[in-house]
């Protein structure tokens, strides 16, 4: 298993825990992944707030310079905003050849071209479908079991484009959770939003969508997300929403290869459980 | 609205009305929405009055920066119609012609661009400060200290800034704003 590799900014900042434990967990188990040299930002939501054309050119300068990478012509994105934006380009550029050739104006002024020959995929589809979930599960030896775990997959890795799981009832998830001996918390606010930029330009709006997911989490004994966005939402604000609403909405949040790496034996350290924002201390001692 | 002229609006909402014209109005777009609750004009109504040219009344309210491109309307909508797109287009249109109501969240985004044109990547510090100052509100800050403080303690963030100049994205940015006029 070989792939090219696309952290993006937030990996890079405040979900560095997420890059550390998905290159880790990569690296256990045996698949080799190559950043791509110069990769620049996605644009996130803010640049199809403002500018059509830019949407697309940000994702169309890292595709090109993954073009010109040796070896896999797969991308590796852990961010579920970066997926989706990368996705978008090269779903884009197949169907409609006139954007292309204006992605393409605009690259020459740094000597780039898009062609189109690499495959955006998100490190949940990976881990879902490239992974033997035997090898895991014999790493593990059901070090997990007795810990029920709510996975939470938020929106942009499900839909607009419904890649590798069912967008409306995504479970893609639970047979990794299973692997480490835990079991999947059954839940409805799996696929629901947490909220997304709203939490900072409209803390009010975001904090109720917040809200509903962690009250939804009750009885489970961790959420593990996939999106340095909701992670960052469902931690940053469970203080706050806990005490406006005067119940303990408390619960550790991990990002799910943080969750798969401690179950195949590495530390807390290792997967770098000091730099989440919830409490995660607890979390061990409820293992059977 | 102030001096916003109608005539505007109307050109600058014509993609996107476009977009709309196979619209059915059966507001599965609006019960699908996560945020239809901080609305005062909802998603199918959105679309209506875009179709009917109503555009004065469409950007009387903030309802469409309520969206947090989650998809679901996308997905569903019966006659394939890409809504989070529609509503990407309107929150374009409200940047490009710098209407007074939606300046915080034009300014946000704004912000955040001008960071990965100096960069290439966005500095989450250098962008937050930038949106404060943009904002020219000294309480704001107040409300994210907590949080910035955690992060920096962590070390997740840390401040690093740029001082103008040419940036390392500026020659992409020149030619994108040219091509699309």
């Amino acid at each position: 298993m070989e792939y090219l590799y696309y952290p993006g900014c937030s990996l890079e900042g405040t979900s560095a825990e997420y890059d550390i434990s998905t290159r880790q967990l990569m690296k256990t188990i045996g698949a080799q992944v190559t950043e791509i040299e110069d990769w620049n930002c996605c644009g996130a939501t803010a640049a199809e707030s403002i500018s059509h054309l830019l949407s697309y050119v940000l994702p169309a300068r890292t595709l090109a310079l993954a073009e010109k990478m040796k070896g896999s012509k797969e991308i590796l994105v852990p961010c579920s905003a970066c997926y989706l934006n990368l996705r978008k380009t090269e779903e884009a550029i197949k169907k409609d050849k006139d954007l292309l050739k204006k992605i393409n104006t605009v690259l020459a002024e740094e000597d780039l071209v898009l062609n189109g020959d690499v495959t955006v995929r998100h490190l949940l589809d990976i881990l879902s479908n490239d992974v033997d979930v035997d090898k895991i599960e014999a790493v593990s030896q059901m070090k997990m079991s007795g810990l029920s775990i709510a996975p939470y997959y938020g929106c942009q890795c499900l839909r607009p484009f419904a890649v590798f799981d069912d967008p409306e009832d995504p479970h893609s998830m639970d047979k990794l959770i299973r692997a480490t001996g835990a079991a999947p918390f059954e839940w409805d606010m799996a696929a629901q939003c947490c909220g997304a930029s709203n939490t900072t330009t409209k803390p009010e709006a975001g904090r109720v969508l917040v809200g509903k997911i962690l009250t939804s989490a009750k009885g489970a004994d961790a959420i593990v997300t996939v999106c340095p966005m909701c992670q960052m939402n469902l931690e940053s604000q469970q203080k706050k929403i806990s005490h406006e609403q005067g119940i303990d909405l408390e619960i550790p949040i991990l990002f799910l290869p943080q969750f798969l790496g401690l179950a195949m034996g590495k530390s807390r350290k290792d997967v770098r459980l000091d730099l989440n924002l919830s409490k995660t201390e607890g979390l061990m001692k409820k293992t059977a | 609205m102030g001096q916003v002229n109608i005539e505007r609006l109307l050109e600058e909402t014509k993609t996107v009305k476009e977009m709309l014209k196979t619209c059915i109005q059966c507001g599965t777009c609006t019960a699908s929405c996560p945020n239809n609750e901080f609305m005062d004009i909802t998603p199918r109504h959105m679309w209506r009055l875009l179709l009917t040219d109503h555009v004065e009344a469409l950007f009387s309210s903030k309802s469409f920066t309520m969206c947090s491109s989650c998809y679901y309307c996308t997905l569903r909508c019966p006659r394939g119609i890409e809504l989070t797109s529609a509503m990407s287009l309107l929150k374009q249109s409200a940047a490009k012609l710098k209407l007074k109501k939606f300046k915080r969240s034009s300014l946000f985004y704004k912000s955040f661009l001008d960071s990965v044109e100096s960069h290439g990547r966005v500095k989450e510090m250098e962008f937050m400060t930038h949106y404060f100052m943009a904002m020219k509100n000294p309480v704001i800050p107040f409300s994210y200290a907590s949080l910035g403080l955690k992060l920096l303690s962590k070390k997740k963030i840390q401040p690093e800034f740029s001082f103008g100049g040419k940036g390392k994205l500026t020659a992409l940015f020149k030619k994108t704003a040219e091509l699309e006029g």
